[in-house]
């Protein structure tokens, strides 16, 4: 065992083209620049992938890391974090899960798990403390992700936890994600489609042996107090009920909710899809991860055909990206449509993008009669959203053009589709209208894996200051991406403190404890910096001709007004455009074309990316 | 009257907290598979967590060769330094309650501490007083 306190201490390193695996001392030096989770993940596939190695090819790397603070008793402990050489977009690509992997893993023993090569025949993987295991998948391959799920618990025991692909991982769907929990999902970025490359069905975890706290007697009496205070915050009784979903009616009043394929910003049927009409209508369960005191998880049944359907959520990206970007007016329709995704392991932000794009192509006349068999696909209907889905998954006829992804769909399809593929750098954009939303544009723009809103959600920040102003926004957006990246770091949920308003910064509070190590805030604050920079050195790295124009906003933020609701008749500016990545990049310390300056990595301590 | 802990709804998220504060409290240890209390996930149907606790029914202590378990403010509570780790309580108990962990040969039973109650963000734990009739 590690002596290093809050961690796992070791590494798992697995090549699934020998089936054989070793275990490796964690890096105390890699743990104290990086800190865990996102950061060990960014530092291992700047290291480690070859540059321009094929993301779909052995070479490729897939890692999972826990935080420092992960598995540990404080509020929302439950993150792990995934990463690969993104098949979606040939840059750097993560994903973020919760449920109880990323405690499961710890109490195995491990920070980190290491995937690497490529099995010769579908396979999965039993982590059980010290016992590693590459096993046949057999009849696993093919199913969906629920029925992998309960099978290994079956056939494991009930206490494994199982990551698990769909069908769409299996066939190579660029967009399709992992899924664990019944319910909980990495989901951007392709980390699934990687994993379906490595032939990998699934990874099931137990751990029993725990991992060191510095001071267990502080961390306890520490996590208590952040309880208590999270328990007295009004957030804590008005937030739950409803999650993520419930933000669904603002973003409709500040004319910012994507609908049919960001034509608009405003949905008339947004209060039927909302998280009131989740809770009133399908909730079974508030379901929530591991140490997590405000579950936005809203475990829902439905009827389908007669038959029950579970599924967790829709949470608010699902509401948006199926609901208002797909036109479906009515959460049980949003609900079946989540359901079928989940089982078939396919990201609902870009699979809701991708639809609602592939549903414009049809109204504009852009397929051929013979790629939809002559059916009429239509925004709003429940039946062209199933039918377009399930082609996906299976790459059946303009299902095998459209598990590409949207960038590379229009460039096949030509006739002017590129002008309404809603992406950045190949990442299909998640549940924002930014037109009228300058910092939350800026945060699309320049998120490190693509078109994602979590690195920086910038959109309150323009409605507080004023939606006009470009003044100060890129240095919101950069703020926001030391911060809210730095809890992918620490391995905890953001949500505490984005959606109860519990203060970030007791974070760093109980890190002693936990850790034995004091770290300031602020220092915490430059580890998440560093990786930023990191990302975008890898980018630098595997993508040729890497820069500025890979930081533009899709053509029709900039070519179209929005068409209706509150922000109707707005569009962002082409300069407004140049001057939010003209203050972005300075304050940031890079060149003018979006490349981080020698000077800067230096002083952050990446000179090894200079070479 | 004696006190034991008990489950007040079917309310419960799945998030281990009450583990994790069993398993500190008790051993020292962030360790939620060293706890006295356990939680299944019923998943995908009927989708909501099973949690079974001690009622202190004193089955344990029935069985128990060396008098390990004894009554303790009204709580039938192991006695670790006694207990040889037979197994005997763990077969007899009723409830499945007697927790096993492969570091400690020793079950792991709940003591009604009330610790883990208050830390319950979902409310579904309490410590209820049993009248004996």
């Amino acid at each position: 065992m590690s002596d290093l306190m809050g961690y796992g201490g070791r590494v798992l390193r697995v090549d699934l083209s020998r089936g054989s695996h070793k275990i490796e001392p964690l890096d105390p030096r890699m743990a104290s620049d990086y800190l865990g989770g996102r950061g060990f993940v960014a530092r291992i596939l700047y290291s480690e992938v070859p540059k321009g190695a094929d993301p779909l090819g052995p070479e490729n790397r897939l890692v999972m890391a826990a935080g420092p603070l992960s598995g540990s008793f404080l509020p929302c402990s439950g993150k792990l974090h995934l990463g690969a050489r993104s098949p979606a977009t040939g840059g750097y690509g993560d994903a973020n899960i919760g449920g109880h992997l990323a405690m499961e893993l710890k109490h195995a023993g491990y920070d980190v798990i290491i995937l690497e090569g490529a099995a010769a025949k579908p396979s999965y993987l039993v982590i059980d403390d010290d016992r590693v295991t590459l096993n046949d998948a057999g009849d696993l391959w093919g199913q969906g992700s629920f029925a992998t799920e309960s099978r290994l618990k079956e056939l494991l025991g009930e206490d494994f936890q199982i990551a698990t692909i769909g069908p769409a991982g299996e066939k190579l769907v660029k967009f399709a994600c992992i899924t664990h929990d019944f319910g909980r999902q990495a989901g951007r970025a392709g980390i699934a489609t990687v994993m379906g490359a490595k032939r990998l069905k699934a990874i099931a975890l137990r751990g029993t042996r725990g991992f060191p706290v510095a001071d267990p007697a502080a961390v306890l009496a520490t996590g208590k107090t952040m309880f208590r205070t999270i328990f007295g915050l009004p957030g804590f009784r008005e937030w739950t009920p409803y999650g993520t979903a419930g933000i669904t009616e603002w973003v409709n009043q500040v004319g910012a909710f994507p609908t049919r394929n960001f034509q608009t910003g405003f949905f008339e049927d947004h209060a039927a899809i909302g998280g009131k009409a989740i809770r009133d209508r399908i909730l079974v369960l508030d379901k929530g991860c591991f140490g997590c005191p405000i579950p936005c998880g809203k475990y829902c049944r439905i009827e389908v055909d007669g038959e029950e359907v579970f599924v967790e959520g829709p949470e608010y990206e699902t509401v948006a990206m199926i609901g208002g970007n797909c036109g479906l007016g009515q959460i049980e329709a949003v609900a079946h449509v989540n359901a079928v995704m989940d089982d078939l392991g396919m990201d609902t932000i870009s699979g809701g993008n991708v639809v609602a794009f592939a549903l414009e192509c049809a109204e504009r006349g852009i397929f051929k009669p013979s790629d939809t068999g002559g059916r009429p696909l239509r925004f709003g209907d429940l039946d062209s959203v199933l039918w377009l889905t399930r082609r996906i998954a299976a790459r059946e006829g303009i299902g095998d053009l459209l598990a590409e992804g949207v960038k590379a769909a229009a460039a096949r399809l030509g006739g002017g589709s590129d002008r309404f593929a809603i992406h950045v750098k190949g990442l299909e954009v998640s549940g924002y209208e930014p037109r009228h939303a300058p910092a939350m544009a800026l945060a699309y723009m320049t998120c490190d894996v693509g078109g994602h809103h979590n690195r920086a959600w910038a959109i309150t920040h323009d409605v507080a200051v004023g939606r006009d102003r470009v003044e100060g926004k890129a240095a919101r957006v950069i703020e926001l991406q030391h911060l809210r990246p730095l809890f992918d770091m620490l391995g905890v949920c953001r949500f505490p403190w984005v959606e109860v308003e519990f203060p970030p910064e007791t974070y760093a509070d109980i890190f002693p404890a936990v850790t034995g190590v004091k770290r300031s805030w602020a220092d915490l604050l430059r580890c998440s910096e560093r990786v930023w920079n990191l990302t975008r050195m890898f980018w630098v790295r595997h993508v040729p001709e890497f820069g500025r124009s890979w930081d533009l906003p899709p053509a029709r933020w900039t070519e179209e007004d929005i068409a209706s609701g509150p922000t109707q008749g707005k569009r962002l500016a082409p300069p407004t455009v140049a001057r939010l990545l003209d203050d972005y990049y300075r304050l940031r310390g890079w060149d003018e074309h979006g490349i981080p300056t020698p000077a800067k990595l230096k002083e952050l301590g990446l000179d090894y990316t200079l070479t | 009257m004696s006190p034991t802990l008990a489950t007040t709804a079917q309310a419960c998220s799945g998030c281990r907290l009450c583990q994790l504060v069993c398993a500190l409290d008790h051993f020292g240890e962030n360790n939620v598979k060293k706890a006295a209390i356990g939680i299944r996930g019923l998943f995908p149907a009927p989708g909501r967590y099973d949690v079974r606790v001690c009622v202190q029914c004193g089955t344990c202590a029935e069985v128990c060769p060396v008098e390990a378990i004894r009554l303790r403010h009204g709580a039938w509570v192991l006695d670790r330094e006694l207990c040889t780790g037979c197994g005997a309580c763990i077969a007899a108990c009723p409830w499945g309650v007697m927790f096993t962990h492969p570091g400690t040969p020793e079950p792991i039973k709940c003591d009604a501490c009330g610790e883990c109650v208050p830390y319950c963000p979902r409310n579904v734990l309490c410590i209820a007083e049993v009248v004996q009739e």
